[in-house]
């Protein structure tokens, strides 16, 4: 198993939307290849004829009845929101200038 | 009056109340007195309700005075994993980034506890979203081990077993995804329950690892984690994958304790290199006492958890950065770096960095590593079929293997000191080897204190393991052993520990 570098340590924080400092990668990636090193041990397995387990119930959708019942007032589901305007959730912008 | 008060099971709080001899609010204001002369030491608690704590005593005195009739745990106070949303009350999952929030609603668990007249003290210390095995991962500084101050109560639930070795309540709720509940209780000397996955509602437990997360009791005994287990155990229609069967008969189980004529296993491959020899000797001494109760035990091999470590630190830190994802800065919680010029996704990268602590940073990292494209097969599909292959050996074990529960050391070690394993997380990793397998196969597991390691005079916890949906069994050997153990020690375990 290959280990993990500091530049893949930055390009998986990107995708995590984790803006780390420099000193964090440093610290992390030899951290992170340890564990990487550690764990990597379940492959012994890969090759082997089992199913996966991905939930420990055998569950499959679980329904329930499309009926109205009470809820969140609009004040209670804006009650966390970091800023609001006109009963919405307000946020930064999404889109970029062009 | 206090001094007992506090002192008192569960069990025996609720009948006292409900005879008449103490009151809800006497009871309450024992423990909040406590909480209040201990905790600056202990910080157990995040967040104390001093005013909802003694309102709710207050109505089940009222209730009482109308002449209805009581439950079994009408007035018991109990201290909440700050995990679980609490309407009106802050809920903060040991992190900077829900520094604040109000949840608008209750999780199922804490309506059921309002339910059965339990007065809720306030919120526990917890690591960061349930991440690690000291409680120091919390952002809101660590919890000392009643025993020793200067060492870890466990994790991620050590505020909710040093609020019950410290006495500042009878009863506490833990959640368990790799042993969060029987860890602390084991470094502790109290019990803990991890239930069947399904027993108890997730809805409104903030989600780590969906598939292995598991809320459960905690207690001073076998009996008042019953208690606690059925007051908050049964289907939820809002969770779906809550179990639609009865609860097993744990509380009937804890007041049966009986092992006579029952085959026990022991794990033989929680041993060896890495296990204090203290912990193996209380072991070892509780194997003995088993087989003078009257079981049979056996030693019984489950070759694939070996693999059980590794393949949790692949599901879990999988799970956790999907789940995680939810902290983005925009509904709830956190928001930095919004000053207009900045995009969303930016804004929701600069929260992340500023809101979480470094371990919740390495698990989605972790996760995000192993789900991405090239590496899924050989990492996470292969935890999965590791997954299975557990979940096999335990069956092989409860069927062919004939064996009613199997028994092991809890930890591997009794409570290290607060710092060393602090930046080591493969060495912190380790805290769970022995109760990683039954949150993988999602069957029930219990730590109880089978007595002090000789070499550092710490708790040492026996951990029972029964099949999904044999909760009861866990309850009639752990009531057994702990009535064994209470008579040759001549009292309770924690009454060993020094006075705070």
């Amino acid at each position: 198993m290959p280990g993990i570098t500091r530049e893949e340590v930055a390009h998986l924080a990107r995708l995590a939307r984790l803006e780390l400092k420099d000193e964090e990668l440093d610290h992390f990636a030899g951290q992170l290849d340890d564990i990487i090193g550690a764990v990597a041990r379940v492959s012994e397995v890969a090759d082997q004829d089992v199913p996966p387990t991905s939930h420990p119930l055998p569950l499959t959708n679980v329904m329930r009845a499309d009926e109205i019942r009470p809820s969140l007032t609009p004040q209670e589901a804006l009650s966390g929101a970091p800023a609001q305007e006109q009963q919405r959730f307000k946020v930064p912008q999404i889109l970029g200038e062009d | 009056m206090t001094a007992e008060l506090i002192k008192l099971t569960a069990a025996e709080i609720a009948a006292k109340i409900a005879s008449g001899e103490v009151t809800a609010v006497q009871v309450t204001e024992a423990h909040l007195a406590r909480i209040e002369a201990v905790d600056e030491k202990v910080n157990a608690f995040l967040h104390v309700d001093r005013e909802g704590a003694l309102a709710q005593a207050r109505a089940v005195d009222d209730k009482r005075a109308r002449g209805e009739k009581l439950g079994p745990l009408a007035g018991v106070p109990l201290a909440l994993k700050d995990i679980f949303t609490t309407k009106g009350i802050p809920t903060t999952v040991g992190s900077k980034i829900l520094e604040g929030w109000i949840p608008p609603y209750d999780a199922t668990l804490t309506q059921r506890l309002k339910a059965a007249d339990v007065v809720i003290l306030g919120k526990t210390n917890m690591d960061e979203f349930a991440m690690g095995s000291s409680t120091e991962n919390s952002a809101y500084g660590p919890t000392g081990n009643p025993w020793d101050l200067t060492k870890i109560p466990g994790g991620s639930g050590g505020g909710s077993s040093a609020a019950l070795a410290a006495y500042e309540a009878p009863l506490a709720i833990g959640t368990d995804t790799g042993g969060s509940i029987r860890q602390p209780a084991a470094v502790t000397g109290t019990v803990g329950v991890k239930p069947t996955y399904g027993a108890v509602s997730r809805y409104g437990m903030v989600a780590f690892s969906s598939s292995l997360d598991q809320g459960g009791p905690c207690a001073r005994t076998v009996l008042d984690a019953a208690l606690l287990h059925e007051a908050i155990a049964g289907h939820d229609p809002l969770d779906s994958t809550s179990i639609d069967a009865p609860v097993p008969p744990v509380v009937e189980a804890a007041r049966n304790g009986d092992v006579k004529g029952m085959r026990i296993g022991i794990v033989k491959q929680f041993r060896g290199e890495g296990y204090q020899a203290g912990v193996l000797q209380r072991f070892d001494e509780s194997v003995e006492l088993l087989k003078e109760l009257g079981a049979e035990v056996v030693e019984v091999d489950c070759p694939s958890f070996d693999l059980a470590l590794a393949a949790y630190y692949l599901i879990a830190p999988s799970e956790c950065s999907s789940n995680l994802a939810r902290f983005d800065a925009m509904r709830y919680g956190l928001r930095v770096g919004d000053d207009g010029t900045k995009s969303a996704e930016d804004v929701t990268a600069l929260t992340r960095e500023a809101g979480f602590g470094d371990e919740v940073k390495r698990r989605v990292i972790l996760g995000t590593y192993a789900l991405s494209s090239g590496y899924y097969d050989a990492y996470y599909g292969s935890a999965q079929k590791v997954r299975t292959l557990i979940t096999r050996d335990f069956e092989k074990a409860f069927g062919e293997g004939g064996v009613d529960v199997l028994i092991s050391p809890t930890t591997p070690t009794t409570a290290f000191p607060i710092g060393e394993r602090a930046d080591d997380p493969m060495a912190m990793y380790l805290a769970d080897l022995c109760t990683i397998p039954t949150n993988l196969a999602g069957n029930a597991a219990m730590s109880l204190p089978c007595g002090l390691a000789p070499e550092d005079g710490m708790p040492v916890g026996l951990q029972i393991i029964a099949p999904a949906m044999a909760d009861d069994r866990l309850y009639r050997v752990g009531a057994a052993v702990e009535a064994a153990f209470t008579a040759r020690w001549g009292h309770p375990l924690l009454e060993e520990a020094p006075s705070l």
